[in-house]
């Protein structure tokens, strides 16, 4: 946090969840903050520039033993992004899968200074924060996988939804993480056995489905004043014709009363989710179909994961799809099962213009993002590295914003796009507004971050601001891509760490953490089955599984009181 | 008298973390549970390097930390080409201090891999690796391979705690309801234990790998009836077991790894395990040596991009194993001074790359004196990772786990604070330069 006194005088101003347009305003910083007035502060002269808060992103895989195991395995994509150390950078590596520093440096070069690491393996938890601290700049947080864990398992069998809270909680805790992540949902665990499931199939010797789980968890993270809500990676990623599953997921949280003013589920990645076709041969778009329902609903937001043309690394805790995924490209295939709780799998992929299925996956993206009507119900991402490196945001922010530039890319893809996929239709142009929306306003309201100072410009929250090189007339498409790739300026707490595209400062981020708290005689009832666990079946010690103080060097709670 | 559990082990790659000590004066006594024989004898504590020392004509002469620091900062601040080699019996917070330093100065850093299993990384960068942590085995495996490794006497816990003696839910028999596989060039005390041993001539590791896959693969009819001096029968014996697992795993350790083939013997292993993939479910995992030989490569790799062998002199990370591997740069005499932490090149390292190592100013960090010390020109005790200070430490598994403070010391310094105190008296003479 830089102390004194900063003025951003004249800027442009989209501040969408206090109600702010692109209005000319002056934004005063103390200690920090964003506070009604200055005295003697630093003036930035924005004037005809767009500010927003700064970027805060809902879903990335940016740190932990997935990423690095990408990392590894890939010495070719770390040669992509050799840069030299600077007098305040640290080296930098890699395109899909940057280092720690290069991943820090380039989000807030894109004017981000939140980001959610997407999936923390409980077990190496450890792994997820040491990163975490190794990221100049953002603040960040991390969601602990608790949806094929045995505790889990046994517990949705029993219909004990209150036991369920209290491993919840405890979990939670021991990992230092901020909420529920659900990936591919009993199916990871049936993995361990080289075998998956679908929503409503029998998890191999644990007698439960997995949209038992989805339920069962969302349940039982109501139960406590949560920030964010169960956040869902369903099951059949990637397969074609999984669109009717993926909203009869959505369907399973209907009916739960969420804790405050955000849906019940957070469906992620949801261009993975949203496939017609009974094959690769007559795969189709239904962006159509999932659109509609979030239109039609409250209880489930999304986020776009949408494509980024190129080679990337794929990586999640959905081991069988990137064991299906290598066994389509027989590209490299790292694969780590974790005992008694989840599993990954990483292999490189291409996604090609030239190819009918990418070309359509490319396409379903950006339709998902045109088609939702409310921008507070969608998220930009990529799912990162996944569907593209989160380099890629300003390709797909000067996407949404033209059509022109839709209609141009279309005419260099596979023909398909004009037959099995709805974008060349749809005329729809976000403005910077709706924007600004998408990367900061619905992402920090959806996570419970906005009364936590991040995603927004009011009197008290974090003086985390982009002011981007554009003027909010701008219509060109590759000069807003230019603009939203390397700000102005970013400024951090207060203190201005990338000017003109450079980084010239890079201070610690905070990790934030949730503290479920739940009632003691529960835990302790938890707990004798937890302690079992760890006595016949983990590989280290109840003791010593805690993510212990010295992995959060600068930590913020949110506590979240059981519900009454 | 104080009795203190949940203790982790710092010495292989096993990373035992339910050790139960006692305590009495500042002292362990007893190793009351959980440690191996090895274990036991670090835990238990021996001979220390007592002081800092530089050598003088000749002989090493005691000196104090901060005379021997700021020797240390002198040799790497007028080196052209420093190599900073070791790191694996020591924490990732030294780890990470190092890497920093490396940068800052533009040298190589490189860890025991490169000498160990780095042929496995280069395995893995070729086709990945389909692996799983050791609760995985514990709880699921039916068939267990050891290749190359010998853990009975090396990773003497590790048939107990994770594989092949160790109980747990789908295997509450033990090794009743298993089968044990060994591969290696001689009997050892493991293969003694196995249903099946394969003696493999010496170097023939790949063809074996290749035999074993063509049979996996329905090519049974091409393979001959002898493979690496193993007969054609008992390869279908194993290849049978192999279709019949649930749950198989194969662990191998430097018997593949630094004979033959070399890194495509692990190439040809980890395909080997994705052929059984085709019947049931498979991993493989190497037997990492070293406590945290594991965590070094994961923290150079988030750090730098790269997991060992990386030369920082361009400014950049410039990662090219043959070029920037320790041994290579001796061969060419191309470093002309090196830091040397948490390892001992002078007892592991080719003869030819150990005449190099000794003509350059040399500085040591370690808590033992090992033949390196011989040959060292400072030499600067460190605070024992897992008993005198605590840190993260990562398993051979990649499960990160944090080492524990056992005993009090105040005389020795942990590592980081070592290496990060060099630093700053390496800054200092930058700025007192002007540069």
């Amino acid at each position: 946090m830089a102390d004194g006194e900063l003025l951003i005088r004249n800027g442009v101003v989209y501040d969408p969840i206090n109600g702010v347009k692109g209005e000319q305003k002056d934004i005063c910083i103390r200690d920090g903050k964003i506070v009604e007035s200055v005295t003697n502060p630093k003036v930035i002269d924005a004037e005809g520039r767009v500010v927003m808060p700064g970027g805060v992103d809902i879903h990335s895989h940016i740190a932990g033993g997935k990423v690095n195991a990408g990392r590894i395995m890939r010495p070719e994509d770390g040669r992509k992004g050799l840069e030299p150390k600077t007098s305040v950078c640290r080296v930098q590596s890699g395109y899909s899968i940057p280092n720690t520093f290069a991943t820090g440096y380039r989000y807030a070069k894109m004017g981000y200074t939140f980001v959610m690491e997407a999936a923390m393996p409980p077990l190496a938890a450890r792994h997820t924060h040491e990163e975490l601290v190794d990221i100049p700049i953002l603040d960040n947080a991390a969601m602990p996988l608790i949806d094929n864990n045995w505790m889990t398992l046994e517990y949705i069998k029993s219909g004990d939804t209150d036991l369920l809270a209290a491993y919840v909680a405890w979990i939670i805790k021991a990992t230092k993480g901020y909420g529920v992540k659900i990936v591919n949902p009993g199916g990871t665990e049936a993995w361990a056995w080289g075998k998956n499931c679908n929503l409503h199939d029998s998890v191999p010797y644990f007698d439960v489905t997995p949209a038992e789980i989805v339920k069962g968890l969302a349940e039982a993270t109501e139960k406590y004043e949560m920030p964010h809500s169960v956040h869902v990676h369903g099951n059949m990623l990637g397969h074609p014709g999984n669109f009717e599953m993926t909203t009869d997921t959505y369907d399973l949280v209907k009916g739960i009363k969420p804790y405050r003013d955000r849906p019940a589920m957070h469906a992620t990645h949801t261009q993975f989710h949203s496939y017609g076709g009974t094959s690769w041969g007559d795969f189709e778009s239904q962006a159509k179909h999932i659109a509609n329902y979030v239109n039609d609903s409250d209880h489930v937001s999304i986020d776009i994961g949408s494509i980024i043309l190129g080679d990337t690394t794929t990586m999640t805790a959905d081991g069988p799809m990137e064991y299906s995924l290598y066994q389509i490209t027989g590209r490299k295939w790292t694969n780590l099962d974790v005992e008694l709780e989840t599993g990954s799998g990483i292999t490189p992929f291409l996604y090609s213009g030239k190819s009918p299925v990418n070309t359509i996956q490319w396409a379903i993206g950006q339709e998902l993002a045109l088609l939702t009507k409310d921008p507070w119900k969608v998220a930009l991402t990529t799912d990162h590295p996944n569907a593209g490196p989160f380099i890629g945001y300003p390709i797909i922010i000067s996407m949404l914003m033209s059509k022109k530039r839709r209609d141009e890319s279309a005419e260099d893809m596979h023909k398909v796009i004009f037959d099995r996929a709805d974008l060349p239709s749809i005329d729809r142009e976000y403005d910077l507004n709706e924007i600004a929306i998408i990367t900061r306003g619905m992402t920090a309201k959806t996570l419970g971050l906005a009364e936590h100072g991040k995603g927004h410009l009011g009197v008290g929250a974090d003086a985390d601001i982009a002011i981007y090189d554009m003027s909010p007339e701008e219509r060109d498409a590759g000069k807003i891509q230019k603009a939203f790739l390397n700000t102005k300026y970013t400024i951090k707490a207060g203190e201005i760490v990338v000017k003109d595209g450079e980084v010239v400062a890079t201070p610690p981020g905070r990790t934030i953490f949730v503290t479920p708290e739940c009632d003691d005689k529960l835990m302790d009832e938890m707990l004798v089955t937890l302690k079992d666990k760890f006595d016949k079946y983990y590989s280290v010690t109840f003791n010593n599984y805690p993510v212990q103080d010295a992995y959060l060097p600068n930590p913020y709670e949110i506590k979240a009181p059981w519900r009454s | 008298m104080v009795e203190i559990t949940d203790v982790v082990c710092s010495l292989c790659g096993c990373v035992c973390d339910d050790i139960v000590l006692e305590v009495e004066n500042n002292e362990v006594v007893k190793v009351k549970r959980g440690a191996c024989s090895v274990g036991k004898s670090k835990l238990l504590g021996h001979e220390r390097i007592k002081s800092p020392m530089i050598r003088e004509n000749g002989e090493l002469k005691e000196c104090s930390y901060d005379e021997a620091i700021k020797k240390a900062a002198e040799i790497l601040y007028k080196s052209r080409r420093p190599l900073l080699y070791g790191w694996s019996s020591t924490v990732c917070e030294a780890d990470s201090a190092g890497i920093e330093l490396a940068e800052d100065i533009g040298g190589v850093v490189d860890n025991t891999a490169t000498v160990c299993h780095g042929p496995s990384v280069l395995a893995i960068q070729d086709v990945g690796i389909p692996s799983c942590t050791l609760g995985e085995v514990k709880n699921r495996a039916d068939l267990i391979i050891y290749w190359g490794a010998n853990p009975a006497q090396a990773h003497a816990n590790h048939m107990k705690r994770y594989s092949y003696v160790s109980k747990g839910y789908w295997t509450a028999e033990g090794k009743k309801g298993k089968k044990l596989v060994v591969v290696d060039v001689r009997k050892t005390m493991t293969s003694k234990m196995a249903d099946v041993f394969i003696q493999v001539e010496q170097g023939k590791d790949y063809q074996v790998f290749s035999a074993l896959r063509a049979i996996l693969r329905g090519h049974e009819d091409v393979v001959p009836d002898k493979v690496g001096g193993v007969s054609k029968e008992q390869l279908l014996e194993v290849a049978n077991m192999v279709k019949e697992a649930k749950f198989g795993i194969t662990f191998f350790g430097m018997g593949v790894t630094h004979t033959g083939a070399r890194h495509n013997n692990i190439v040809n292993a980890i395909q080997f395990t994705r052929a059984g993939h085709l019947y049931g479910k498979w991993s493989i995992m190497p037997m990492r040596g070293h406590f945290n030989v594991t965590g070094f490569n994961q923290v150079c790799t988030w750090q730098t991009g790269f997991p060992f062998s990386v030369d920082l002199s361009r400014g950049y990370a410039w990662y090219n194993p043959g070029e920037t591997s320790s041994t290579d740069l001796l061969y060419r005499e191309d470093c002309d001074s090196a830091l040397i932490i948490a390892s001992d090149p002078g007892a592991h390292f080719p003869g030819a790359a150990l005449r190099h190592l000794a003509k350059i100013p040399v500085i040591q960090i370690d808590p033992f004196a090992n033949p390196t010390t011989e040959f060292a020109d400072v030499v600067i005790p460190a605070a024992i990772s897992g008993i005198e200070c605590e840190g993260g430490v990562y398993r051979m598994d990649n499960i990160p786990i944090r080492l524990r403070k056992i005993l009090e010391t105040d005389y020795y310094v942990p590592d980081a604070e070592i290496v990060e105190r060099i630093h700053a008296e390496v800054r200092a003479l930058r700025e007192k330069e002007g540069e």
